[in-house]
């Protein structure tokens, strides 16, 4: 055992009961780890180092007491800074609400701390989650730990590149067009959108509220589970949460991994995101995977979605529409920036707040959403908008007759360069293409990696998409594909990544990297 | 439906900022009556297939009368309430004069 | 701008010889559920909520912060169906909330959760009774349900009105209230009676949803309130004038009067061959005026989209018919009961219904006093108070306290000059009938022994009188009991007295 961040969260659990690896010394490894990449990365706005600490101390107390609140109690994790946490800042990454500590917890966080998670600080975003590259987060893109001068997918780069590069073993994100998948995509890492409702979006920080979901950011499909276990369920404070009882995620991760799942089933390769047009090693990756899936007996189908086409013309409708709604409470007056150059109106101090406070594209998707609700074009936009949001909705009712679960590539490409696509709004969009129609229709899908595209040798990532209930089965037949790969691959895909920051001394076991001992 | 191509202005973004509550530099307004050119022209594709008979969906999920029961439950203290405020006097948020009346 | 008292008025009859006045309501009711319509922060206007501290009834969905989200207050639902049914509406099947977007420091979200395509009732009749008697029919468009905004004060700069202030500080306890908002079609033919239906309509509303026990309706203290539209088009025209709209009209009688001025305000405007502006107007209270607000323009763009939050409402017909099962009668049919009940004439009736006190009389009798008595008090001393400080009785004191007022007349405690002063106190805010009874000594003297010793001595010093009475003139009587009222200085039964005299002039 050399090195504690490199357990998964499950394997992690497991040392926690065996009592060989306490829950302060899995928690000082992870943060040493981010203190080593940090300033290559730039995944977390804010670490919570002694906090960390005090909560592992204070779990590992329980724990020996024989009153550990949950098998994960003590495992660290990242919080995306959406959700609202009542002891870290929650920014969403802008600046009009930098420094901003909410009076309470997300139901998610509150869930985690709950089970005894141990949140380690928040990770960086696009600002209010608005975009898929983190560049537009006001306080500094993160860098893709696989090439730090690529993108780490986005709105939730932060709470991949922190799983990706060690820093944490699992993270939570929000997935309100793909992000959560198209990060997990591009940093070789899995990453979960549940079913609209499946977790509570209470204390999220609202981009798009019809669209946006929290989920489980992994390096595997069984600690992705486990996240998801913990925050999914029923909410009273959020009226979309489903009231469904759920099967255990983690069972269904844990049986497709060891029985296998795809015999017989029915994969549906969706015509429509078949890969025309994406990068071709990320094509070349997606058709060797459904190979795979075809020879541990899968059937695969391919299914007409034709109008997925028009997904990405509604969503960028519906999102900025409800986003322009949904952000005009920053206006300086109950928390947050306010810019008073004196002598001005309330009126004036709200204006001048917002346009400082606000990034270039929260502004302009913040303008176009007032655009598409306005006296006179509402029907043309957002009306229509809403009826492609029935048609996506019908295609996949009808693909899910043909199949049991639908694929597609995670995303068009691999991560592209840092600035590349930063000034060019509709290149931006175009990466979402894929993750789209689940947003829209509120059906769960999943990203896990397949390979690395031999073109540039960055990770490509598989989506898996169910019905609106079904995200067991995205667990099982995740968990399945992932047994195969790893096979073929005989290690994880992320053991492939290069090397971050100094050279790690391989601490030895039980003793703490400062020379203490516990 | 308005025309084909949209032509949104520069007066058109000015009008837009007003109603978003966003003091927009011209520069700004410039550029982004061109961006959202470029986007709504792209975006207005959704009206291709949104034939009357095609009703709405506003929720992903649908659910009807989900209602909370009318018992007290969590509220924040006022000092909780008033912990963000960038301004606050005697218990209340304090803010500038206010040109506009209230709706 | 003009704070009122500038405006130039046609005399009444000769406005309506010349225009048809066209009216029209928006009634905002409180609802006095426990919590507020989307979060479980008590409600400030449910009986007994005390929001004098500011900020400390807020949730954080209440002033809007991040990531906080709306639930539906059950009770709201209820309590909107059954005013729904009461109005004579229908129930939507299925109604749902959508956004309201503009920005006012009030309003936490900057958005106002309401109803807008889909309100969760429509089209109904409202009956009033005017004051001669005649059943006048309200047609209603809708009620739809809302959540109420938070309170300006606004500090510095010389009137306490938002014009001139230099800052304001805003609380967010009313935020969140759930609001139900009766808004009528266009009443036409009301004419020279178009500001006594006002004030009927108002007064109806006011009684059947205290009737139903879903607010507490107290004008004065915002649980209802009235905006008065008023249109004046020439005699024989079609087409609808422009129209204003009067805000936050908050008594009975204000309602009358503010209907009154807008007649005869645009009339005068019109009569010169003016235009009128379509704007909200500011009614003045003190000086009986309306004053210019914001004009109304299509710049008012409201954005309005169905709330991606919440979910659509869609009643049970079970429910509906449970509710409908369970509504106390019309207002029209619980007067003709309790004229029954109370037995008074119709014209004492009509007096009660014209002086609007018919919920507070009603109140009275049911926490014990005789209906002759409340109607009395209610018509006579409170009324009178009322007339000379221009605002509605029901403001000015409790039924509760009214009711103990009567009880300590009927035990002799006071007689109706002391009552009078207790009165007096209580609508001064000095507390209940027996603390201002207590705090101003003003009990009536039932020590007989006291009495007595008064009577003997007027006795002794009217020697006259007491051979008069004593040769069987017991009106001269009379004259001993006025001294002894006077030494008690009135805090004294008279009719004790009475007894007392002819029992000591004989002994």
């Amino acid at each position: 055992m050399s090195d504690l961040t490199r357990f998964t969260a499950a394997e992690l659990a497991e040392h926690l009961a065996a009592g060989d690896v306490s829950s302060v010394e899995a928690t000082r490894a992870h943060l040493d780890r981010i203190a080593e990449v940090e300033p290559d990365v730039h995944a977390f706005l804010h670490v919570s180092g002694e906090a960390a600490l005090r909560r592992a101390a204070e779990l590992d107390r329980l724990r020996a007491a024989g009153e550990a609140p949950s098998p994960l109690a003590g495992v660290p994790v990242a919080i995306k800074d959406v959700l609202c946490t009542s002891d870290m800042p929650s920014t969403a990454g802008s600046r009009i609400l930098e420094g901003w500590v909410p009076p309470y917890d997300a139901t998610p966080v509150a869930r985690l701390r709950a089970a005894g998670l141990v949140p380690l600080g928040k990770t960086n975003m696009d600002e209010f989650a608005m975009g898929s590259s983190t560049e537009y987060s006001a306080y500094g893109a993160t860098h893709n730990p696989w090439d730090l001068t690529r993108i780490p997918g986005g709105s939730g780069g932060g709470s991949a590149a922190a799983v990706a590069a060690y820093e944490s073993p699992v993270a939570l994100g929000s997935d309100t067009g793909g992000s959560i998948r198209q990060p997990a995509a591009v940093t070789g890492t899995v990453g979960v959108k549940p079913t609209y409702g499946g977790v509570s979006r209470y204390g999220s920080i609202a981009l798009a509220s019809s669209l946006d979901q929290v989920g489980p950011v992994s390096r595997t499909v069984l600690d992705a589970a486990l996240i998801h276990d913990v925050i999914g369920g029923h909410d009273p404070h959020d009226a979309t949460s489903l009231t469904d009882t759920w099967p255990s995620m983690a069972e269904a991760a844990r049986r497709g991994r060891t029985e296998g799942s795809l015999a017989g089933i029915r994969v549906g390769v969706v015509h429509e995101l078949n890969g025309s047009g994406f990068q071709a090693g990320v094509r070349q990756r997606f058709g060797e995977a459904l190979q795979r899936m075809a020879e541990a007996g899968a059937e695969i189908v391919e299914v007409a979605a034709p109008h997925f086409e028009y997904a990405i013309s509604a969503y960028y409708l519906i999102l900025p529409a409800e986003a322009s709604s949904n952000l005009a409470k920053y206006d300086a007056i109950r928390f947050g920036l306010r810019v008073d150059p004196g002598r001005s109106t309330t009126e004036q101090v709200m204006a001048l707040s917002r346009e400082q406070g606000f990034g270039p594209e929260v502004k302009r998707r913040v303008i176009l959403g007032t655009y598409a609700l306005s006296a006179g074009y509402y029907d043309a936009y957002y009306g229509s908008a809403q009826q492609v949001r029935t048609l996506v909705q019908r295609d996949f009712t009808a693909a899910f007759e043909q199949a049991d679960v639908l694929v597609s590539p995670s995303a068009p490409t691999t991560a592209f360069p840092l600035g590349e696509k930063v000034d060019d709004p509709l290149a931006m969009y175009l990466n979402d293409v894929t993750t789209i129609p689940a947003n829209l229709a509120g059906v769960p899908g999943m990203s896990l990696p397949i390979g690395l595209a031999p073109e540039d040798g960055l990770p490509v990532g598989l989506q898996l998409m169910a019905p609106a209930r079904e995200d067991a089965r995205l667990y099982r037949v995740g968990a399945t594909v992932e047994a195969l790969l790893e096979a073929e691959w005989g290690a994880p895909l992320l053991s492939r990544a290069p090397k971050l920051g100094r050279p790690v001394p391989a601490p030895g076991f039980g003793t703490e990297p400062d020379g203490g001992t516990l | 439906m308005p025309d084909a191509s949209p032509v949104i202005t520069v007066a058109d973004v000015q009008h837009l900022a007003g109603l978003a509550r966003i003091a927009l530099e011209p520069a700004e307004i410039e550029h982004l009556a061109g961006e959202l050119n470029v986007i709504v022209d792209s975006v207005k594709k959704v009206q291709e297939v949104a034939t009357p008979d095609v009703p709405a969906t506003s929720h992903p999920i649908p659910l009807v009368n989900v209602l909370r029961p009318d018992v007290v439950g969590e509220v924040l203290t006022q000092e909780q309430v008033l912990s963000g405020a960038p301004d606050a006097f005697d218990g209340r948020f304090r803010v500038p004069a206010i040109l506009g009346e209230e709706q | 701008m003009a704070a009122g008292g500038t405006d130039l008025l046609l005399d009444f009859d000769e406005a309506l010889e010349r225009f048809e006045p066209v009216l029209g309501f928006e009634v905002h009711v409180e609802l006095s559920t426990a919590t507020k319509m989307f979060s479980p922060a008590p409600n400030p206007a449910a009986p007994g909520a005390d929001a004098s501290v500011p900020n400390t009834l807020v949730a954080p969905v209440d002033m809007g912060l991040p990531g906080a989200l709306p639930t539906v207050n059950a009770q709201a639902i209820r309590y909107s169906i059954s005013l729904g049914l009461a109005l004579g509406c229908s129930i939507a099947p299925s109604s749902r909330f959508a956004r309201k977007n503009y920005f006012y420091p009030d309003l936490g979200k900057n958005y106002q959760i309401s109803q807008f395509d889909e309100p969760i009732a429509f089209e109904g009749t409202v009956e009033v009774e005017l004051e001669d008697g005649t059943l006048w029919t309200v047609p209603i468009e809708r009620a739809h349900m809302e959540e109420d905004a938070g309170k300006l004060t606004h500090v510095g700069g010389a009137t306490g009105r938002i014009q001139g202030a230099d800052h304001s500080l805003v609380d967010y306890n009313r935020a969140g209230v759930p609001l139900v908002e009766i808004v009528t079609k266009p009443i036409f033919g009301a004419e020279h009676r178009a500001p006594e239906i006002a004030k009927a309509y108002v007064a109806t509303i006011r009684d059947i949803v205290k009737s139903l026990g879903i607010s507490e309706a107290r004008m004065e203290r915002g649980n209802l309130r009235c905006d008065a539209n008023v249109s004046l088009r020439p005699r024989g025209q079609e087409k609808l004038g422009t129209r204003t709209e009067t805000k936050n009209v908050n008594s009975l009688r204000s309602v009358e009067r503010a209907v009154r001025y807008e007649i005869q305000r645009q009339a005068a405007i019109l009569k010169a061959g003016g235009t009128i502006i379509q704007e909200t107007r500011h009614w003045h209270e003190d000086t009986g005026t309306t004053s210019a607000g914001r004009p109304k323009s299509d710049a008012d763009d409201y954005r309005y989209f169905p709330e991606p939050d919440l979910l659509p409402v869609e009643p049970s017909l079970e429910l509906i018919e449970e509710l409908r099962a369970a509504l106390p009668e019309s207002p029209a049919a619980f007067r003709r009961r309790l004229q029954a009940d109370y037995g008074f004439t119709d014209g004492e009736f009509r007096d009660i219904l014209n002086a609007g006190v018919l919920a507070e009389l009603e109140e009275t009798v049911s926490k014990g006093a005789a209906p002759a008595q409340a109607r009395k008090w209610w018509l006579g001393e409170i009324l009178r108070i009322a007339n000379q400080r221009g605002v509605d009785a029901g403001s000015l004191v409790s039924p509760l306290h009214v009711s103990e007022l009567i009880a300590l007349v009927e035990n002799g405690d006071l007689t109706d000059r002391l009552a009078r002063q207790v009165l007096e106190g209580v609508v001064a805010g000095e507390g209940s009938p027996e603390q201002v009874v207590a705090a101003r000594g003003l009990k009536v003297v039932s020590d007989d022994s006291a009495l007595i010793a008064a009577i003997d001595t007027a006795l002794a010093s009217q020697p006259d009188v007491l051979q008069k009475i004593r040769d069987g003139k017991v009106q001269a009587a009379g004259a001993v009991i006025g001294a002894v009222m006077k030494a008690m200085r009135g805090q004294a039964d008279a009719a004790r007295v009475r007894e007392l005299v002819l029992e000591r002039a004989r002994s």
